[in-house]
Order: C-alpha cells, then structure tokens, then sequence
C-alpha cells in the first residue's frame, strides 16, 4: 500500500478546511486565494459542459454566484446528508433547495442545480475534490487518504454518507472523527495532561458535547451528546425571517419569492449576528426593489432575547451529558469552544452557567481558533494513523457511540442491545429463531435512537436472514453479531448454529446508496493516475503562471508601480522575463518556483496596491468594493503560500 | 453462550506458523496480532473469574491494550491485520465496559457460572406485582396506592404536600433498603472469590436472588422518583 501522507479534513455546514501536520504542529492548508476556509458551497457553472462531467465551482467564488445564479448554487448540504425524503421537509422550509420531482420514498433525495441533480454526497464529494485539490497543489504531490470529521451526534447513516462523499472524491476515508473529540485532540496536544474537559462545538448546522477524560495520551470520551439541527444557521434564519416579515409589513414587498433578493438579505443577516459579538448594535441597510429602503437597528440586547431559544436547547444535551458521564459541573476541569458561533458572547455566559466556570475562577478556552480546531484535530489524528511519529505515537483516542442500537422486538418495543456512550469498536450478539415451522427467513429490524418504540426511533437498517435450513418452528438458532466499528458504522454478520451454515443477510441502509450507486457518481477515476495527476499539475501551474503574468503586464498602469524604485521594477522585470520563458517547458516544480520568485518580487508591489485600497475604502467606499478593485488590479496578492512551498 | 478457555487446543500463528494457546490475542513468538481468542472477558485482562477488582489496575491494563489493538493502529497493515484489530478491540472494549461496572460484572460472572438472570438492563419494565419480594408485600402494596393517587391528583392539577411528604419518605426508605442490598452483594463478592465449589454455588444462590431484588427495588425508587419529579 502506497505509505503517502494522511490529511485531515473538516467538512463543515458552512466552511470546509483541510489540514496536515507540519513536524509536532497541525497546520491548516490554504487554498489557492490564500484563504483557509473553504465555503462549503457549490455552483453549478452556468454553460454546462457539453456531455461528461458538469463544470462546478467550490467555495468563495462559488459564494459570489449566490446572488446571481442562485437556482445555480447549493450550500449547508451536511443538513441533507444521510437524511431521507420525509426527514429534509423541515429543511427545505428554511433553504431555497429544490428536490428533483421523480424521487420515490426510500431513495436518496436528489437536489435540483440548474437542470441538473445531485445527492447530498455528490455535493459534499465536489468540496472534498477542492480540498484534496489544495492539498495536492500544496505538497506537490497525490493525497490519496484522509481522516473526515462528522458531528459526534450523527447517526450511522450520516456516517456512512460521508464516507460515500470521500469515496466519490477519490479519498480512502481511513477514519471518521467525531468533531468535538477532533477538537480536544488539537487542544490537549501540547498540554500532555490529567483531567477531565467538555467541549462544547456549536456549529453552522450542528451542536455536539463530549466529556473526555485525558490520561498518559488517552482521549477516552466518557459521554457525548447533542442535536445535528441546531447551529448558527438557524440564527441566521431566526434573523431572515424577522426581516423578510417586516419588510412584507411595511414595504408591502413580498421578498420570499425573490431567491437573489433572499441572499443578499441573507448575508446581511449574517453579517449583522457576526459584529454582534463586538458591537452593541446591527443596522440592516438594504434597497427593496421598489425603491424603499428597509432600515433596521437591532441592538444586542434585543440579539440575544431572540436568540436566547436557540441557545437554550444546548443546555439539554450538556446536562444530559455530564449525567450520563456520572459528573456533576464542579468535576470538568475546562471546557474548550468549537464552532464560530461560539464567538456569541450570549453563547459564552451561556457556558459559564452551565459549568460553573466563573465561581471558580475559570473562563472557556478559546486559545484555539474555534473555525480551525477541528481540522487541526482532524490532522493529528491522520498523524496518529500514519504511524511512526514521535509526536502522536504515545496518542490514542477512544470515542463512543452517540446513541444506542437496539432491534425491534414483538409489538413494536425496542430491545436495546448497544447501548450509547459504550466505548467503540462495541459489539453485541443476538439470538434469532422461527415462529412458524418450515420458515426459512427471518426478518431484523435495526434502529438506533433512546426512545421506547422502533416507530420512534431512527430506522437503520431492515434485513433478511435467508437461507435457514427448514426446521420445526423455533429450532433454528441463528447467532447474529452486531459490531459498531471505530467509525461509528455499524456492521452485522450472522450464522445459523444448529446446520453450521452462514445465513445469507442482506442488509439494506434505510437511507443510502448501494455500492454501485456511489461507484457511478465518482468523480474523477483518473485522479489516482500518476501519469494524469502530473499533467494536471503542469495545467494548474501553467494557469497561476498566466495569472500572475498578466496581473504584472498591467502593473506600470497602477501608480503604485512609481513608487517602487528603479531595481525593484528591474527584479520584477528580471523575474517576469524568467518565468514567461520556464512556463513553456513542462516541468510543473520549475514553473511553480518561477511563479514564485515572482510573486516575491512583487511583494512591496502588492503591499502598495493594497494600502492604496485601504484609503479608498476609507474615503467611502465599502471594503466589498474595495476588495474587487483589488481583485481586478492584482491577482490574489500572494496566490500560494509561498514559505511553506518546497 | 460463553465459550470457556481450552488451553489445550493449539493454534498455529497465521504469521510464524508456530503453534499457541488460542486465549491470545497477540502471538507469544512473533507478537502479531491473533483473531479474537475464545476466552471470557476475565481472560482478556489475564485474570481467572472473580468479583472484587482493582478498578485502577484494571483501567490500566485496558489502556495498554487499547494502545496496541486499537484499529488506528492497524490502519495501514494487512486486510486480516485490520479485522483482528477490530474483532479483538471491540472484544476488549465489551469485556472492560462489563467487567468495570459492579452490577454487570456480577451478571455476567452469574451466568458464566449458568445461572438464569433475567432482562436484567432493559431497566423499563414497570414493577412487576407478582414478584414482590415477600417482606416487602405490605408497603410496596401501599406505596402503589400512593403512587396511583399521586398520578391522579397531578392529572387534575392538584397539590398534595402530605401525600408527596409521605411519597419522599418511602423513597428515601427503599433507597435505604437498596444500599442494604449493595452491601450484602459486596459481602458475597468476597464469599465467593475466596469460597471452595461448595461456598459459591452457595453464594451463587444468594447473588441471584439479591439482584432479583435489587432489580425490584431500583425500579421502585424510580418509579417514585418519576412521579414526584412529573
Ligand atoms: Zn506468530
């Protein structure tokens, strides 16, 4: 097996990020536009490529199509993932997605992107190709294999989904991590020591809690709980809906119908609830396209009274976790915040009550950036994968199951046979027979959640054991083992006893996709091969050569050109000369290192344009404007980053 | 249910081919990792059954183990390696939640020893009248009066403080009794793991019957604790 490098990846509702660890340090890649979060948005490129392979873009600039083409572009598709046709309606309420109209009950649900349609993992399988993509570009070399991070509370078909996604992107999943244990690993990297931590991860779309306990490099999670629809998202919608109300109120506009107008809205939104967590009020300030202006000041008082139900049901799962770890709040000796909506000070005061933090002197901690946390914990546990690093080698995680299995007995009830919070790999064994004489199937149901009946629990998995040798009624004995794997999938084998034969189960997902079905939607098969990953890397390099070079022709356009002295246009001169020669070549290192060099001779260049944008923005014109004169004027001001590039 | 340790069957290394006890999990000769092995969860921590434990001791030697069968650090070796590990470390991974818990541990070492223990973690069933234990009869029959009027009266919406006082003292006497339980299944922990064959089928006896009535009792105290909290 090729022994390449392990990346980590956080996929998240609303950002993705990839990362690797750089000697004992997790370090997060950037991608091309020097930006570490990638948004995990996809567009659809508005002329479809004719046959094969729709033309998709990812993250920001995939952003900016929100608002033109926004029957074009998807994003937040971690809340569909793994989820059924029934389960997403709720969903669909609150985001301008809509379902293919030939989906039948049991299917995956597919999503309409312009005239085309997309499961959920074929969305997020076009994120993890970018971030594979940036990784690749970054080391210079094919990344093959990948640790994914999922939310702690998501069940096994969200699992397994994600899984799919990898698979479709061309990525050997060697482990899901659970988010808020990704997160404790980043933390208690350094620290090397005894205690017991919560971490407490409210994300764009999801809330986990897990209670581990650190010992001699053991992360061993005591309990886990939380809600995968809970999360910064729904801020952002409880926001929405009062603007679009209000503006169908006083305007007489009825916004709803208006997807382009929604996002811009939208964004306004999400800008307010992010300078909420400095300033002491928001304005919404926005042209109806009746000519009306619809003016808002929302002061953080008034914030944190319309979001205080949302953050209220995160106190539930903490109790319920710190109950089911048998600790009381005194016992947790830090509590460490995943998840930008932690940024909230309500969020934070929220916290501290919960765990008595500020009677005993303590506060949260936040020394780690909450957006990248979880990818630097998703990295140290690719390195502790990889093996043979001094760094992690004396490191182990032990997670858990969030919820518990059980299979549906007579009448409905669930008998629980796993239950949650049990360490994983977990495993259980179950006796089956017959009812009727003669019969030769037996029908299982798996479900997983914590209420009494199957009905209301989470349908799992449905299957047949067939193939048992016809005997009196109830003499069969079939042994089937139940594993839990240390991903959180489940796995069942059986085997009747009596006869010695291998009952014949066929376990059919209640949601997802078959083997096949996700063997179809791969997306690029050859991006395994040698031969095609290096003339793509050629292409790639080629293209940021192109990009720099006409960024520099128009250069002496700019008046920040005069200020540069006569040697430093020379060196740019000299720099430019070298590398519009090497870009005919095919050596995709040389041209990469002459791109380089260039973009370092312009850097005071760059850094000149830059303050020159800054002014403007000043004299009144808004950063959003400042930053696309940018854009047109220079490239990226440093497309790759160039001291981590070798 | 339990197959119990045969050290007398050789089994021949997949690695080195060199024949060992099949109660390993790691080869005694070339250290490779070895399919689950066929022993009980004492055996995994090297232990011979018994009920007093060293809680510590024992977290130590999961964590030793964990270090070394865990998939993760499996996850670039061979396709049977792999499944080992993961067979092998869920084994593990059942036999410490077991072992570490007082009243699965006493299960579990009760029906290795064959005896019939009920559903006894599926925890809901309601109390079940026609197994009161007999010198319970009388207040368990008026606790379940009490308990009826209490529902009733929360249903209209009315406040009893006497009945709920007289509720709160019934549960702090059948915690009591409860405490007492848990101390005669400590004392015959003890009587068993030091007791010859005759001593602990004794004891075995005694055991079974004290987790019937635990059982009974624990559910008791929650169905009073449900009612008062509601
Ligand atoms: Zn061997």
């Amino acid at each position: 097996m090729a022994e390449g490098r392990v990346v980590g990846i956080d996929l998240g509702t609303t950002n993705s990020l990839v990362a690797y660890m750089q000697g004992d340090t997790p370090v997060v890649i950037p991608g091309v536009d020097g930006s570490n979060l990638v948004p995990s948005v996809v567009a659809l490129d508005p002329i479809a490529a004719a046959g094969g392979r729709p033309t998709v873009t990812v993250g920001n600039s995939a952003r900016k199509a929100l608002i033109e083409t926004p029957e074009r572009v998807i994003y937040s598709v971690k809340r569909l993932m793994g989820r059924g046709l029934g389960e997403i309606q709720e969903e669909l309420k609150l985001f301008p997605f809509h379902l293919a109209d030939d989906i039948e009950e049991g299917e995956v649900p597919r999503i309409r992107l312009g005239e085309l349609k997309f499961t959920p993992p074929e969305i997020s399988a076009y994120v993890l190709r970018q971030l594979k993509r940036n990784a690749e570009r970054f080391f210079g070399e094919p990344v093959t294999q990948a640790v994914i991070t999922v939310p702690a509370y998501f069940n096994d078909a969200q699992r397994q989904a994600t899984k799919d996604a990898g698979r479709m992107a061309g990525l050997d999943v060697l482990r899901l991590v659970n988010e808020p244990t990704a997160a404790a690993l980043a933390y208690g990297l350094d620290h090397a020591k005894v205690g017991t931590i919560a971490v407490y991860d409210l994300g764009g779309g999801t809330f986990d809690v897990s209670i581990l306990k650190l010992r001699d490099g053991i992360f061993e999670v005591q309990s886990t709980n939380g809600d995968t629809h809970l999360g910064g998202d729904d801020i952002d919608n409880l926001l929405l809906a009062i603007a679009l109300d209000e503006i169908h109120a006083e305007h007489g506009v009825d916004l709803r119908g208006n997807p382009g107008a929604v996002q811009v809205l939208r964004k306004a939104a999400i800008e307010a609830k992010i300078s909420l967590s400095t300033e002491s009020a928001a304005h919404f300030d926005m042209e109806l396209p009746n000519g009306d202006r619809y003016q808002r000041e929302i002061p953080r008082a008034v914030f944190e009274m319309l979001i205080e139900p949302v953050l209220e049901r995160t106190a539930g799962p903490c109790k319920q976790a710190l109950k089911d770890a048998g600790l009381t709040p005194e016992q947790i000796d830090e509590v460490v915040l995943v998840g930008g909506s932690t940024r909230i000070p309500a969020v934070r005061q929220l916290v501290d009550d919960l765990f008595h933090l500020k009677a005993r002197g303590k506060k949260p901690q936040i020394e780690l950036n909450p957006d990248e946390v979880v990818a630097l914990g998703a990295a140290v546990q690719a390195d502790i994968l990889a093996g043979a690093s001094k760094t992690t080698e004396e490191m182990l995680l032990l997670d858990v199951t969030p919820l518990s299995l059980g299979i549906e007995a007579l009448g409905g009830a669930v008998a629980r046979i796993i239950q949650r919070n049990s360490t994983i790999p977990a495993s259980a064994t179950e006796h089956f027979t017959t009812g009727v004489d003669g019969q030769t199937n037996v029908a299982i149901h798996v479900v997983q959640g914590e209420r009494e009946l199957a009905a209301d629990c989470r349908s799992l998995a449905r299957f047949d054991l067939k193939g048992i040798p016809p005997m009196s009624a109830g003499l069969p004995r079939i042994e089937v083992k139940f594993l839990i794997d240390a991903d959180g999938i489940l796995q069942v084998r059986a085997r009747e006893q009596r006869s010695g034969l291998a009952a014949e189960i066929e376990v059919k997902a209640t949601y997802g996709l078959t083997d096949e079905q996700v063997e179809s939607m791969i997306l690029d098969s050859f991006d395994h091969a040698e031969e095609d990953f290096a003339k793509r890397l050629l292409i790639e390099a080629r293209n940021e050569a192109e990009t720099i070079l006409a960024a520099v022709d128009r250069a002496p356009e700019s008046p920040a050109w005069r200020q540069l002295s006569p040697e430093e246009q020379a060196a740019i001169h000299a720099a430019r000369g070298r590398l519009a020669a090497i870009k005919q070549g095919e050596d995709a290192a040389a041209i990469r290192n002459a791109t380089l060099a260039l973009d370092q001779a312009t850097r005071r260049f760059a850094e000149l344009m830059m303050e020159a944008a800054v002014s403007t923005a000043i004299r009144g014109k808004t950063m959003d404007a400042a930053g696309n004169d940018m854009g047109d004027d220079v490239t990226a001001p440093h497309a790759m980053a160039p001291a981590e590039f070798k | 249910m339990f197959k119990t340790l045969d050290s007398a069957v050789p089994v021949a290394c997949w690695s080195c081919s060199i024949g060992h006890n099949d109660s390993t999990l790691f080869c005694p000769h070339c250290s490779k990792i070895q399919p689950p092995p066929g022993g009980d969860y004492f055996s995994v921590f090297g232990l011979k059954p018994r009920l007093e434990l060293d809680l510590s001791a024992l977290e130590q030697e999961f964590h030793r183990l964990s270090r070394k069968l865990h998939p993760d650090r499996f996850a670039r070796a061979l396709v049977n390696e792999k499944e080992w590990s993961l067979a092998d470390t869920a084994l593990l991974n059942d036999a410490y939640r077991t072992l570490k818990d007082p009243l699965r541990r006493t299960e579990y070492l009760l029906k290795l020893e064959g005896a019939e223990i009920g559903e006894e973690h599926s925890g809901k069933d309601r109390v079940d009248p026609s197994r009161v234990p007999a010198d319970l009869l009388e207040e368990v029959f008026d606790l379940n009066m009490q308990l009826e009027e209490m529902r009733m009266a929360r249903k209209i919406g009315d406040e009893d403080s006497a009945l709920e006082a007289s509720l709160a003292e019934a549960k702090e006497k059948f915690s009591g009794l409860l405490k007492a339980v848990d101390e005669d299944l400590r004392a015959e922990w003890r009587a068993w793991d030091e007791g010859n064959e005759l001593a602990r089928q004794a004891s075995q006896k005694r055991m079974v019957a004290l987790l019937d009535r635990r059982h009974y009792l624990s559910n008791l105290v929650r169905d009073v604790t449900e009612t008062l909290g509601a």
